[in-house]
């Protein structure tokens, strides 16, 4: 009896432990493509991007119950066979399992804008943040593309760094879907504050320079100039490994509410960024949320659920009603939400206003749905409780 | 006559990493809860039965700042 967790986050950790906690006591193999050990992400585009990168620093302490797990990493899975069993990797080694864990994340999205490629750079691994720490330095012009939490924390961070930063935008206001025109625009107006220029409702129509990026064209013909781009315009889920094996692989990978993935030909479950899975407190549609929580949320769900079927039980088919939260720390302030906000049709600010501390609730017909803080965190208690009710 | 030693679950939590954010409280009401200017104020010493939601509360910290023992 073996599990094979493809994917060395925060989602494969939590499963490995998960599984272990639900009595699996068989070996756990975890296959990553980056070269580390699980480790904190969010930091990377704030205080480790502004103070150095340490990825030894930024591990997840790992519980004792998975000192037995063979980490196999800066290798990538190539592809599944699920009808054999087997996970093969880039470098040709084939891993027989009896339970799989999908757990590989996703990666940044990519335009395919003409122009030199030199110059463009993600922000989504410690790799990456080691490069970006170099080049974000006092007067370097920086151009992000995206104005959603990574573009907009990358943008504060760069700013404290001393550089000249612009954020294009195909959007509104920054963060406008998660929070909506009349906070977005609250926090444009900080980051404006802070020197950020704005350029709202373009995109960027070309990339120009000899051998590297030197300067960007947006779609209204303004041309900025550009030493560093940031892409920050949203994520692609890492599926390709699983093509093949007849699953759902529409934005992810579809798992019921024990984050089982459904196929006759092995025992699968999905976690994280990657795994598509209903909620019952928001209408029990299957999305994917990015939050940093739920790597933690859906791996202990999924690890039980393997367990379980690795034993020959029937796993748990209550419902998942996890509470999506996440928060920002741009400049000296704390976002926080709980819940959906950005499923919302109703906005009310209810206390503050947006350029201050405040808190912000999100409606639609089902009731209260999301809630928003700025500088608020202890007052959102008694909101979480009445979002966690609607189970 | 002895004291019989209670098993205790011990936390310490480190204040040069703690934001604020609150997620340990949901996990462990008992223990970690929220004041008004939004610090952190928890009890070092719980009871063993409270290990579980401890550990809980350990594993959902964004800043990774609660150490349990």
């Amino acid at each position: 009896m073996s599990v094979v967790i493809v994917g060395a986050g925060l989602g494969g950790l939590r499963s490995a432990e998960s599984l272990r906690a639900a009595g699996y006591a068989g070996p756990i193999t975890v296959v990553g493509d980056e070269p580390y050990l699980p480790y904190n992400r969010p930091p990377l585009s704030k205080e480790a991007l502004a103070g150095g990168i340490d990825v030894t620093g930024l591990e997840f302490r790992r519980k004792a119950t998975v000192e037995d797990v063979d980490w196999r990493l800066g290798c990538h899975a190539a592809s599944a066979s699920l009808a054999d069993h087997t996970v093969t990797l880039a470098d040709g080694t084939v891993l027989p399992f009896d339970g799989l864990v999908i757990a590989s994340g996703i990666r940044p999205r990519r335009l395919p804008i003409p122009g030199p490629t030199e110059g463009r750079h993600v922000l989504r691994t410690a790799d990456d943040a080691m490069k970006l720490r170099t080049l974000l330095t006092p007067g370097a012009h920086v151009i992000i593309m995206g104005a959603g939490f990574i573009g907009c924390e990358t943008a504060a961070t760069a700013r404290k760094l001393g550089a000249k930063v612009a954020i294009v935008a195909i959007d509104a206001e920054p963060m406008i879907r998660p929070l909506g025109a009349e906070l977005g625009a609250g926090m444009r107006r900080r980051h404006e504050t802070h020197g950020v220029r704005f350029h709202l409702g373009h995109s960027i129509d070309a990339f120009s320079g000899r051998d590297r990026v030197r300067s960007v064209a947006l779609s209204d013909g303004t041309e900025l100039p550009a030493d560093v781009v940031i892409e920050a315009v949203g994520s692609i889920a890492n599926t390709e490994w699983l093509a093949g094996n007849g699953l759902d692989l529409t934005d992810g990978v579809h798992v019921d509410s024990s984050m089982r993935v459904a196929t006759d030909l092995a025992q699968v479950v999905a976690v994280g960024d990657i795994a598509r899975h209903p909620n019952a407190l928001f209408g029990g549609i299957p999305r994917r949320i990015e939050h940093w929580n739920m790597p933690t949320e859906t791996g202990r769900r999924a690890g039980a659920t393997l367990a379980a079927l690795l034993a020959g039980d029937e796993p748990s088919d209550a419902p998942f009603t996890a509470m999506p939260s996440f928060w920002s720390d741009q400049y000296d302030y704390a976002l926080q939400s709980f819940g959906m906000p950005g499923i919302a049709d109703r906005i009310e600010v209810v206390e503050g206003d947006t350029d201050g501390p405040c808190i912000v609730e999100y409606h639609n017909t089902s009731g209260l749905v999301g809630v928003v803080g700025i500088d608020r965190t202890p007052d959102l208690i008694p909101y979480r409780k009445q979002l966690a009710a609607r189970a | 006559m002895t004291a019989p030693d209670i098993p205790v679950v011990t936390v310490y939590v480190d204040r040069s990493k703690c934001q604020g954010y609150g997620q340990c409280c949901f996990e462990a009401e008992d223990v970690f809860h929220l004041d008004e200017d939004g610090k952190l104020v928890y009890v070092a010493d719980s009871d063993i039965s409270h290990r579980a939601d401890i550990v809980n509360a350990a594993d959902v910290c964004p800043m990774q700042a609660i150490t349990v023992s």
